[in-house]
């Protein structure tokens, strides 16, 4: 294998700005963050509520979510196709083989990790700051923004995670989206596909701008809450 | 004030996150938008790596205005991805198992449309000492007998199937002989191909995708040319009494312009290093 022409054809993918190469960018942006930020959406507010919530059969619940974390992408993947397929319950909305398709299994991905790494932020916060948010009146529920807030920096860690792993899946879009040129194809089933294709340099240079790409939203991500951090105190 | 820093730092994460969504959505012109005419074909794997849907399916769009969304799955899986009523035409190449399809009614009618053949690949060494040789039925006794390593498709694809029939011609019952020199791998073409090389194996593939692949390796094409090699494609419309949502019309037009003159020609026209990949037949009785 020869790498000069791994880092050439990774090179020239990010120099030519080929429009069906910016579209699978793109594609893959798209999805993913959008996964993402549905994750966060239900994940946020129902992670702190499991947090501070008791009821009977919470541990189970907990642990379920915790192991969900490791739910293989491919089962993800089934489950959203037999759902969505034309002949499953969802069928008719005609749905498989589509970025929401896509999009519906990679949240199902993220989610546990979001529920997860809240829930464990906010109690800790929780044990921590419960006097004090008592003695100004926030009790229960009420406290959930709050703590949010205070969380913010560890939350945003867990939302990032949620991303790295929807951003690096290929099992659930592949069965779900199809792999579709131009509709339904992103970085890591092309990656797939070229590697089947026998296109190893290709399939690697992608990978090298995957990597890359995922390295600047993390450099993002870490810039504005090392900002955020110096304004907030 | 700790309330204006909070301010402060909410306009800013509100910034970046519009700045983010502003990014993907001026990158991601929707390369469908809604409304637009397609239909979905669940097709093989060797159609999609061989390169042949990027050049003839811009054609038939520019002529009827309809987008193909190619779903490139074994044979089998293909079936059923149409049987589930997931696509409007299914494009494949196995025809035992396409004649069970029409039998079950999914499908009303098949056409043939092109041909080319299957190769048996293998490693410049030749452990098997069956290079050059025109007979596929005697190389796979004498991989079998010398356990040469081979590697099979093992996903129930069109070329999974032709490799089980040979076999079967060839009078190896597999379940009793298959060993350690057989290697089922339960992947698609590209795949095993790629397999094969990394383990100096043999291989049977389609002409297409040999020609189209990249990785080759120590490997060569052992085997060619036996009239059993032979591989036919097919098309089929989803039946709509199976599946009443399925595009009746854009596919049949789909299916029409495959084996029109022109759609034929553009099938032929594809070549790679100068070599045609796809033999059109669409006229060809009982093919």
């Amino acid at each position: 294998m020869d790498f000069a022409a791994i880092f050439k054809a990774a090179f020239a993918l990010v120099v030519g700005l080929d429009p069906g190469f910016l579209a699978i960018v793109g594609l893959s942006l798209r999805v993913t963050l959008t996964a993402v930020l549905i994750a966060g959406l239900i994940g946020l507010p129902l992670g702190a509520a499991l947090a501070l919530a008791r009821f009977p059969g919470r541990s189970v619940v907990i642990v379920c979510l915790n192991a969900l974390m490791g739910l293989p992408p491919v089962v993800a993947g089934l489950f959203v196709f037999l759902l969505l397929s034309r002949s499953g319950p969802l069928g008719p909305l005609g749905l498989l083989f589509t970025p929401t398709a896509m999009i519906a299994a990679q949240v199902i991905l993220v989610l546990p990790i979001v529920i997860a790494l809240t829930r464990q932020t906010v109690e800790d916060l929780w044990s921590e700051y419960r006097d004090h948010l008592r003695s100004v009146g926030l009790e229960g529920m009420r406290a959930i923004p709050t703590l949010l807030f205070d969380g913010r920096f560890a939350l945003a860690t867990a939302l990032l995670a949620g991303f790295g792993r929807a951003s690096a899946e290929v099992g659930a879009v592949l069965i779900v989206g199809g792999n579709i040129a131009g509709y339904t194809r992103t970085m890591t089933t092309t990656i797939t596909l070229e590697t089947s294709k026998g296109d190893l340099p290709l399939a690697l240079g992608l990978g090298l701008v995957l990597i890359a790409l995922t390295l600047a939203i993390n450099a993002v991500a870490f810039g504005a809450s090392r900002i955020g951090a110096r304004y907030a105190g | 004030m700790i309330a204006t820093r909070r301010l402060l730092l909410i306009a800013g994460f509100s910034a970046a996150f519009a700045g983010l969504a502003l990014a993907q959505t001026t990158t991601v012109a929707p390369p469908a938008a809604a409304g637009t005419r397609f239909i979905t074909v669940s097709s093989t794997t060797s159609t999609q790596d061989s390169g042949l849907f990027g050049h003839i399916l811009p054609l038939f769009q520019a002529r009827t205005g309809i987008e193909v969304r190619v779903v490139s799955q074994g044979t089998g899986q293909a079936l059923d991805t149409a049987r589930r009523g997931d696509a409007d035409v299914v494009f494949v190449h196995a025809k035992a198992q396409e004649e069970k399809f029409l039998a079950e009614g999914f499908a009303l009618e098949r056409k043939p449309v092109m041909y080319n053949d299957f190769v048996l690949i293998g490693p410049k060494s030749d452990p098997a000492g069956v290079a050059g040789t025109k007979d596929i039925v005697a190389a796979l006794k004498a991989i079998q007998e010398k356990g040469a390593p081979f590697v099979s498709r093992g996903d129930k694809s069109g070329t999974h199937s032709a490799e089980l029939a040979l076999w079967k011609v060839a009078g190896i019952d597999l379940d009793q002989k298959k060993g350690s020199w057989y290697r089922d791998i339960g992947q698609g073409m590209g795949a095993a191909l790629n397999t094969a090389g990394g383990m100096a194996a043999y291989v049977l593939s389609d002409r297409g995708t040999w020609i189209s692949f990249k990785n080759r390796g120590d490997l060569v094409i052992a085997v060619e040319g036996d009239r059993r090699l032979f591989n036919q494609y097919g098309v089929m419309a989803v039946n709509p009494a199976k599946h009443p949502h399925v595009k009746v019309n854009d596919g049949q037009a789909f299916v029409n312009w495959l084996i029109s003159p022109e759609g034929q020609k553009a099938i032929a026209d594809y070549k790679i290093d100068g070599q045609q990949l796809f033999f059109p037949n669409a006229t060809q009785a009982g093919a």
